[in-house]
């Protein structure tokens, strides 16, 4: 229940993009077309649900202070924290570059459209925001899954739910100096306001 | 005319001025023609959510100014050695050791200004400006001309975010760096009066519709169009 929680928390009240501005770049960029927009969001889901639990066995078991305790008591007074954010970087890169290997072979149309968004992941600060969230709040392995998959499904619905709108404002008039970012910004603003409805849920 | 250029030419060659045209160019181009956020839509994920305030956002600034302009020097000078097919990993990772440095020294020596940034101190590693200016300009340019490069973008970043933290500090809490202006500005209309304060400035959605604000003020002054 705690985890189912957790879950629904990560997708909707913390989401990523509308309570901390996560993965704006590509949030921005791959949201002009629905079927892009899916395939992106289905990645970062993806990296997401890996690299989070996989940097929390890092953080666990060689970052943390006192974390070397278990090859033995001599290097429980290590403490590697400061390596972090290196450490974080180097699993996200080498995950996306796994994900991209199995994207180009499996289903070549998407790689094609995803084109640069793709290795861009790895700098996509949904991703490693996800993994320094989970570490800076304490999650268990189970609940950093949960997390993982949750921030990325928040992630994914929101840029599905922007470029679907933005589908249809091809067709509406906007000034032109708003044209494009200006008016996806306040798109964004207003269905960040949508979601703050969710606020408060607690079941 | 002819003799004119030519006498420049000879000018030009033995060593270009410190801060000859062109470079001021490089500077003064990404503060508002060619903005990192405004114009190419870059480095907007950690630029708000640290803008409720303005102080974090000048901490925020500083640190970005410093890692973009460190790093597009640091790569600069690697960049004949650099294999291009590994240059993602050596820039993540020059990135990553800088931004650690900064976390440190905020850890160090400003432990509340570190708690209060939290993880977007760490997020300046994926911030798109950094990555953007290192892989368009200090992979092909000379050292000192990067970082030129470098502070302009970071400059055109800093100013647009100290922007967008004025207005959300003002309307959201009512103050510009801590100091209650709304409060004085009351003060001066007797106990009865007092301006309110938007709570929705504070909320992320306050982030969105100023820099759209800003965007559109600063596209129809440039011109630029986006199709």
């Amino acid at each position: 229940m705690e985890l189912f929680n957790l879950g629904i928390r990560s997708i909707f009240i913390d989401n990523m993009i509308f309570a901390y501005f996560l993965g704006m770049c590509s949030f921005l960029a791959v949201s002009k077309k629905v079927s892009t927009a899916i395939g992106l969001g289905a990645a970062v889901i993806f990296v997401l649900t890996v690299t989070v639990p996989v940097n929390w066995l890092l953080n666990e078991y060689v970052l943390k202070e006192g974390a070397l305790a278990w090859i033995s008591a001599d290097l429980a007074s290590i403490d590697l924290t400061f390596l972090r954010f290196i450490m974080f970087i180097a699993i996200i890169a080498a995950m996306v570059q796994l994900v991209e290997m199995v994207v180009e072979k499996f289903a070549p149309a998407l790689y094609g459209a995803l084109g640069i968004f793709l290795p861009l992941i790895a700098v996509n600060c949904a991703i490693l925001g996800g993994s320094l969230f989970m570490a800076q709040r304490d999650y268990t392995i189970a609940e950093s899954a949960v997390y993982g998959f949750g921030s990325g499904t928040g992630f994914c619905l929101a840029i599905v739910a922007l470029a679907a709108i933005r589908e249809k404002l091809k067709y509406s008039h906007v000034p032109n100096g708003l044209k494009g970012l200006g008016i996806t910004m306040l798109l964004t603003g207003l269905m960040g306001i949508a979601f703050m409805s969710f606020m408060g849920i607690d079941l | 005319m002819s003799a004119e250029t030519v006498e420049k030419a000879i000018e030009k060659k033995p060593a270009e001025a410190f801060l000859s045209k062109r470079r001021k160019k490089l500077v003064s181009d990404p503060l508002v023609d060619d903005n990192p956020i405004t114009i190419q839509v870059l480095g907007i994920c950690s630029a708000l959510a640290v803008t409720t305030q303005m102080k974090p956002t000048l901490v925020m600034a500083i640190s970005v100014i410093f890692v973009v302009v460190m790093s597009n020097l640091v790569i600069s000078l690697m960049r004949n050695t650099i294999p291009s097919r590994v240059r993602i990993i050596v820039q993540l990772a020059v990135v990553a050791t800088l931004v650690t440095l900064v976390s440190e020294v905020l850890r160090a020596f400003a432990y509340d200004m570190y708690k209060e940034l939290s993880v977007f101190i760490g997020l300046i590693i994926t911030n798109c400006i950094v990555m953007g200016r290192l892989e368009a300009f200090a992979l092909g340019n000379k050292p000192y001309d990067s970082v030129l490069d470098g502070f302009g973008s970071a400059l055109g970043y800093s100013w647009i975010i100290l922007t967008v933290a004025f207005f959300r500090e003002l309307w959201g809490s009512g103050s510009v760096f801590g100091i209650p202006v709304f409060d004085y500005i009351s003060g001066i209309f007797g106990p009865d009066f007092k301006l309110a304060t938007n709570g929705l400035m504070v909320s992320p959605v306050g982030a969105f519709v100023i820099l759209g604000l800003i965007i559109w003020v600063q596209r129809t002054k440039t011109g630029y169009v986006e199709h």
